[in-house]
């Protein structure tokens, strides 16, 4: 038995974060968040040759065949480093294509976004709030999809989406590519400005179907929730330190504030709640490719109870800072506005708890 | 991360497992008492056998490295290298075994291998294998009404007059002193010296004269704790461990085994179940409390929580196992365990609603009053080895490397 991470993982981790550290610090991070579509494509291509896009994907499609757990190392460094671009929607997706029958389109497309020479989006969720593959209202009829999907990661600069919706055998999954016909893609102003979201409306447009049932998209979305809980854990990680950092540098009535109880114990509580809740996330990271039974109901319970964390932590995070905490210039509302989107995307906790009080037959 | 044994492991699964069929039998297992772990006594190592039968077994398991795996042979131990796996794999055959397993308790945990590091060899050969037996129980005479928190600051003194020490003084909140053969204890010696450098470490025998022990009756309603009072108890002079004022040193390598005693989740665990298996019974109009949909979220909250404290424990051991550091997921999880305690006894608590009402051992409670108790009980978890600002102290100086508390 070992439960821990890997010497190829610990470096694979350790790489991701210097290229974050080196190539975008929170000055890029708010150029990039400040421009029109949220996206950088230098730096994009810069994770591509580190290999970072082609993950999970088979060896046989150009990819590093690795599992969920290794990409939650790197939703985790992209957490602390709050950094913005696609990677969300283009994880699930890619989870979600990984997941389909068709081998054709797998061929086909794998290999281009293993290389990121292709942005992959996933189109799930509807009405501003309904995961559920079964209650899913978007259609196909022939190989045209109409429906709206009111929050696509990145739809604007996706290449492909890779849609749920259902046909007369009920739901499953399909491709729709970028510049096809009755795609309509309308950007929203979000709280987060590192991950942006676009309203997508299908009006007949042409679709390839990949996927029948509902297995592939519960895989994307258990795959989103742990990305998400390990970007829960970077971000909450992140303020701890900065915090820890900034107690021992800022000086109040003579003294260092972390020499103040108030401070230290405050401090000492957000370090006792989130530590332990990284074994969580690595189990149900494992989970997803060795514990089929326990992997769904774990990505709910993780994912709740790390956004719940990370909301929390930042808080206490922004109040030990004082007013600097609450300035435009300062950085704190960069995990702030992350720990928003995290707590809201793929379902809020309370949503995600009921769901794991369902699976848990209770 | 890998969740399954290897295959040495599982091989020496198999050999323990055959040890125990071969040296503990049905007859043995029908003759044990039952030992309830929800109370305090049976927690701390009480209902344990301690018979001829067991202690003959308990040899066995000894000579072939089961148990005391950290105490030399030649003092009544097992002497394995540390495996962290091995010994939970020892842990859970001779659990599913009913065999009786290590004595609990201070003693064993917490003295044994503190003289095997400071002791005298004379010491260790007295105590040591006794203790580990169970045929010596010892109690642990540290906190005092004025020194708690703040142990150093300790009153309770002890004079050389000719060959015996003089000892006068108070200890408080001391497990188990009525049944207690011994104590071991921090007495000051040196009052003219700085605080930590005057006091000496003392092995008490408490059936001298002068010591009158008085049971503390608890919130629960049992005596789990006693207040014991020194008036001129005279110990020989060769009493002591390490040199005189240097007790705090002695204690320290104490005090390093308590923690890691009450830092699991194992009661938060069996309380969790027993408060899922209790909503599902209980109902509230005519609905099972577990359909409430503000009580299925927080049980679902709560449970979360739980698997990070059983998880984080899964990573401690494999850091130990690799002779790592665990940084701050070791040293959070006293805080975190005990805080978790109190979430989890506080819902069964919201669950039982008016039957909460009921008194430990009421028959007409759907629980006979367990929940009550463990709800109180958290208070003995979170108090005892260091309370919650303490570790607070610990997790922030020590974890996130801010400056240390102004201290005398």
């Amino acid at each position: 038995m070992d439960f821990g991470l890997t010497e190829d993982q610990i470096l694979l981790k350790d790489t991701v974060h210097r290229f974050l550290e080196a190539e975008c610090p929170t000055t890029r991070v708010r150029a990039i968040m400040e421009s029109d579509d949220g996206h950088d494509q230098q730096l994009w291509q810069g994770l591509a040759e580190l290999g970072m896009h082609g993950l999970i994907i088979p060896a046989e499609h150009g990819g590093a065949e690795l599992e969920v757990l290794d990409l939650a190392l790197i939703a985790e460094e992209r957490g602390w480093a709050a950094t913005p671009g696609p990677f969300l929607g283009s994880s699930m997706a890619t989870a979600a294509l990984l997941a389909a029958d068709d081998q054709d389109a797998k061929s086909e497309w794998l290999p281009k976004l293993a290389t990121g020479a292709a942005i992959p989006t996933f189109a799930c969720g509807e009405k501003v709030g309904e995961w559920d593959a079964d209650r899913l209202e978007a259609t196909v009829e022939g190989d045209r999809l109409s429906g709206e999907k009111p929050l696509v990661p990145f739809a604007g600069v996706s290449d492909l989406l890779v849609v749920a919706a259902r046909d007369s055998d009920g739901p499953g999954l399909w491709l729709v590519e970028r510049g096809a016909s009755g795609v309509e893609v309308t950007s929203i102003r979000g709280n987060d400005m590192t991950r942006r979201l676009d309203s997508v409306r299908f009006d007949g447009a042409p679709a390839r179907k990949v996927a029948a049932g509902r297995a592939a998209i519960d895989r994307a979305r258990d795959v989103g929730l742990v990305l998400i809980a390990a970007d829960c854990y970077g971000g909450a990680n992140r303020c701890l330190r900065m915090t820890a950092d900034y107690a021992v540098t800022r000086e109040q009535f003579g003294q260092v504030i972390g020499s103040f109880q108030g401070v230290k114990h405050q401090l000492a509580n957000m370090a006792t709640d989130l530590e332990p809740s990284l074994s969580l996330l690595w189990y149900t990271a494992h989970a997803m490719d060795h514990i089929q039974d326990k992997a769904a109901r774990h990505a709910a319970l993780a994912k709740a109870h790390l956004a719940d964390l990370y909301d929390s932590t930042v808080r206490y995070a922004i109040e030990l800072h004082g007013g600097i905490g609450f300035t435009w210039e300062f950085d704190l509302h960069l995990w702030f506005r992350r720990a928003l989107f995290n707590r809201s995307y793929l379902g809020g906790s309370t949503y995600q708890r009921r769901r794991a009080a369902e699976l848990g037959d209770w | 991360m890998n969740l399954s044994y290897s295959q040495e492991y599982q091989d020496f699964r198999e050999e323990v497992r055959a040890f125990l069929e071969e040296n503990w039998t049905d007859a043995d297992r029908a003759s044990a008492p039952e030992v309830d772990l929800q109370t305090v006594r049976g927690a701390m190592g009480g209902g344990i056998r301690k018979d001829a039968r067991a202690t003959e077994f308990r040899k066995k398991a000894i000579e072939r490295g089961y148990m005391y795996r950290g105490i030399p042979k030649k003092y009544g131990g097992g002497e394995q290298p540390p495996d962290p796996l091995k010994a939970t794999i020892i842990a859970e055959e001779f659990r599913r075994a009913k065999a009786p397993f290590e004595i609990m308790g201070q003693g064993p945990s917490m003295l044994a291998p503190t003289l095997v590091e400071k002791g005298t060899e004379e010491q260790r050969q007295k105590y040591v294998e006794p203790t580990l037996l169970g045929h010596i129980l010892w109690c642990q005479g540290y906190s005092e009404p004025g020194a708690g928190s703040d142990l150093a600051s300790l009153r309770t003194s002890a004079v050389l007059d000719g060959d015996h020490w003089v000892i006068n003084g108070q200890k408080i909140w001391t497990s188990n002193a009525q049944e207690a053969d011994m104590m071991f204890a921090l007495i000051r010696t040196e009052p003219d010296k700085p605080q930590h450098e005057g006091i000496t470490y003392f092995l008490i025998d408490m059936k001298t004269p002068g010591i009158d022990v008085r049971p503390l009756r608890q919130m629960t309603g049992e005596a789990d704790f006693n207040e014991v009072f020194f008036d001129n108890a005279r110990v020989p002079v060769d009493s002591i461990v390490g040199n005189r004022g240097e007790g705090w040193q002695v204690s320290r390598s104490t005090l390093k085994h308590e923690r890691a005693l009450i830092g699991n989740a194992s009661l938060a665990r069996r309380t969790f179940d027993g408060l899922v298996a209790m909503a599902q019974v209980i109902e509230v109009r005519g609905e099972p409390m577990i359909k409430d949909p503000v009580i299925r979220d927080r049980i679902a909250a709560v449970e979360a929580d739980l698997l990070a404290a059983e998880y984080n424990g899964y990573r401690l051991l494999t850091l130990g196992a690799k002779n790592q550091d665990a940084g701050l997921a070791g040293m959070v999880p006293k805080l975190h365990s005990t805080n978790l305690v109190y979430k989890v006894t506080k819902l069964a608590m919201d669950i039982l609603s008016d039957r909460g009402l009921c008194a430990p051992g009421e028959p007409s409670a759907p629980d006979m009053g367990g929940f009550s108790t463990a709800y109180m009980w958290y208070w003995g978890m979170a108090l005892g080895g260091g309370a919650p600002n303490i570790q607070r102290n610990i997790i922030g100086e020590r974890g996130l490397g801010l400056p240390r508390d102004v201290r005398k």
